[in-house]
């Protein structure tokens, strides 16, 4: 499948100013909130040094920890399932609510879902999934996609929201206060939840060791769902797990601080397998590889599997702030999707091969992250395979791409002083057919996105090393 | 000290002017400057695009024309960044221990303009004098690779006559990413408007950095907005005198 490239999306979704605004004055809003929750800490860069340490601990040895969890899920009266890709758990999930016979699954907010397009399939066996997650929510009654790992509707208003729910929830007067839309949703969920059978959640964590599975939320739907069902389903990425319940000790401080800029998540979901009487009597732990033992196999780009999905990266990055999040085409947008997508998707995908293109590589996303993923160190790296790629495959050839003709003919330039001053030389010349007045304004092909607002200054008259040579006799 | 001049291809050829200043103030702080002229690229545009194969010769070529070099100083955080964070990823790809050995002893002597002033020779007041309204864009590469943090605003604040004036959301990218503004040119444009704005309600009549290539993406539009506000190198700022 091949998905738009980011350059061809980007266009679009920057020209919607009222987008821009949403997404410019939100990401600002938790920027800024969580800078202020991690000043106040003054532990936060030993935190994020064991947040990445334990996590590269864990990539180390992912396969010995992956069966000691499924034993302690066992252990504790759960069953656990591996899918390979999302067929297999598409496969495995369907199976399991049909089992039930139920027409209808609440959901709770769970991107590796989204990742497996679950819901799709789902409605292609007569289920319904209703997602439950406000936000989530929201995107679905729009018929939307999420574009945001943390605030899927990052991209609507107030007003937005309001005249979606008028219509969709069939509210006649409806404000546009958050309580008051919050009321609303909360109205038509609570007797979802009340009659729902099964419910499928995703997870942030599961501790190897004691088989506990972890979800932590702001709204209490999480909770909901993983407590009123009968059967509960969670899906989880292999690289979700941690160690022991230690662990959260560290991870519990990194996730709330650097997602939702809050010193501890408002509803913090832990559950061992199944207790008698309490909570759902059916739990499966559906474990999903869908390329991820991939990307643990490339030495460099393996750190991504360390992501915690708290999407600070996205919340400071200066290219999502601009296009949102439907430019990347994927479930994961942003810095980390820009890393994360084309490993999973693989580079054959033109859409995901030009997402490592989409950034400055300024660096603002490494820097916030709580784990320590050198983005940029990633998104290079994956250039770099693109274009080996590209070379291998022959699909770079001197007599049609100008970029790799201008990379070689620079590259040769550059390996001797006497071809590079030549060079330089011929740049000067070469330039005469562009400048007027004095500035480059207009320049032709490629190059004219530059022009489209820019200038150029043209080459002066004298290098610096024609300077030097003058200066020296 | 007897300090090598890294000019970076692009400062070499366009502008040239940086370089001299960079000499004309080594030498008044009293050091010897050097100028190897066997050096062409660092190679960070061919290496940062993907074209990560064709920058093992350009390492190499680095690390002979400067191996014995007291001191490699560059008028670009960027460039200075490429050698000193992804250097050793080129010698790695290279399969060449001679090479990696080369890339480690040259690392620590390679240092960008105002972090050489300060961090290295203690050097805050450079005697400089420029009575003009500037502001200063901290570039990403300085602040976020090579960690420069107040070094260039020591030296400006440090600079006579001058009213150095603060940029709104000065950390955050103008949008430039090298083969970013061309292949993403309506996201670098979009980046690129915001910087402007900001940098035209300082009221500055300059606008410095301590990488031309920044300043040559904010000078394009500023140039193309007849702003008035011009885009000179750090380096420029810190030669100035009374008498030049």
């Amino acid at each position: 499948m091949q998905t738009p490239t980011f350059e061809e999306s980007a266009k679009a979704y920057l020209s919607d100013t009222q987008l821009r605004r949403n997404i410019g004055h939100a990401t600002h809003t938790i920027r800024d909130k969580r800078q202020t929750v991690v000043d106040e800490m003054p532990d936060w860069e030993v935190l994020r040094e064991a947040g990445s340490s334990l996590k590269n601990r864990i990539m180390r040895h992912l396969d010995e920890y992956l069966l000691q969890l499924e034993e302690s899920v066992r252990q504790a009266g759960g069953q656990v399932h591996w899918a390979r890709d999302a067929g297999e758990a598409n496969r495995i999930i369907v199976d399991l609510v049909k089992e039930q016979q139920v027409e209808e699954v609440v959901k709770v907010k769970s991107i590796t879902t989204d990742e497996i397009k679950l819901n799709r399939a789902l409605a292609e066996e007569g289920v319904r999934a209703l997602e439950t997650d406000l936000a989530e929510l929201i995107v679905q009654l729009a018929g939307d996609e999420p574009s945001h790992i943390l605030v899927p509707a990052i991209h609507k208003n107030r007003a937005e929201i309001r005249e979606l729910f008028r219509k969709k929830l069939n509210q006649g007067e409806l404000s546009d206060r958050p309580e008051d839309l919050a009321e609303a949703a909360r109205l038509y969920l609570r007797k979802k939840f009340l009659s729902a059978k099964v419910g499928i959640s995703g997870a942030n964590f599961a501790v190897a060791d004691t088989g506990t599975v972890a979800v932590v939320e702001s709204e209490g739907n999480g909770r909901m769902c993983t407590t009123l069902p009968e059967t509960l389903i969670t899906v989880m990425g292999i690289e979700k797990l941690i160690p022991t319940w230690r662990d959260f000790e560290v991870f519990m401080q990194l996730l709330p601080r650097s997602s939702t800029a809050e010193r501890m998540n408002p509803y913090n979901s832990f559950w061992t397998g199944v207790t008698e009487g309490d909570g759902p009597q059916e739990f499966h732990l559906v474990l999903l590889d869908n390329g991820r033992t991939n990307v643990l196999a490339d030495e460099v780009g393996r750190q991504t599997l360390n992501c915690i999905r708290c999407s600070a990266c996205l919340n400071v990055c200066p290219v999502y702030e601009r296009t949102g999040g439907h430019a990347y085409h994927s479930v994961y947008p942003g810095p980390i999707g820009a890393i994360l997508t084309p490993q999973l998707r693989g580079l054959e995908d033109e859409g995901a091969a030009s997402l490592p293109y989409a950034s400055t590589l300024c660096g603002a996303c490494y820097e916030v992250c709580p784990v320590k993923i050198n983005i940029p160190d990633v998104l290079v790296h994956l250039r770099g395979k693109i274009v080996d790629r590209k070379k291998r495959a022959g699909g770079l050839n001197a007599k049609s791409d100008p970029e790799y003709i201008g990379m070689r003919l620079m590259a040769r330039a550059f390996k001797s002083r006497s071809r590079y001053e030549r060079a330089q030389k011929m740049a000067r010349v070469g330039q005469k057919f562009f400048v007027k007045d004095g500035t480059i304004s207009k320049l032709p092909g490629e190059l004219s996105g530059w022009t489209a607002m820019r200038d150029l200054k043209p080459i002066p008259n004298q290098t610096f090393r024609e300077w030097w040579g003058d200066r020296d006799e | 000290m007897h300090i090598s001049l890294f000019i970076t291809c692009f400062n070499d050829t366009l502008f040239p002017e940086t370089g001299r200043a960079m000499v004309r103030l080594l030498e008044r702080l009293g050091h010897t400057v050097e100028f190897p002229l066997e050096q062409t690229c660092c190679g960070q545009m061919h290496y940062n695009t993907g074209y990560q194969e064709e920058t093992i010769p350009l390492v190499r070529r680095f690390v002979e024309v400067f191996g014995q070099a007291e001191a490699i100083v560059a008028p670009s955080a960027s460039c200075v960044g490429m050698v000193k964070e992804f250097y050793h990823n080129v010698a790695d790809r290279s399969g060449d221990p001679e090479l990696m050995e080369q890339v480690e002893a040259v690392v620590p002597r390679v240092f960008e303009l105002s972090q050489f002033l300060v961090e290295e020779l203690g050097v805050e007041d450079v005697g400089a004098y420029y009575p003009h309204r500037v502001t200063y864009h901290p570039t990403c590469h300085s602040l976020r690779v090579l960690h420069v943090g107040e070094a260039p605003l020591i030296l400006l604040r440090n600079v006579r006559g001058i009213d150095l004036v603060e940029l709104p959301a000065a950390q955050e990218c103008c949008g430039f990413g090298g083969t970013f503004a061309v292949k993403n040119a309506d996201t670098s444009m979009a980046m690129l408007g915001d910087k402007i704005r900001h940098i035209k309600d300082t009221g500055a009549e300059v606008c410095a950095a301590a990488d031309n290539s920044c300043l040559m993406h904010i000078g394009g539009a500023l140039n193309r907005q007849r702003s008035g506000v011009e885009p000179v190198h750090l380096a420029e700022i810190l030669a100035s005198t009374e008498e030049n």
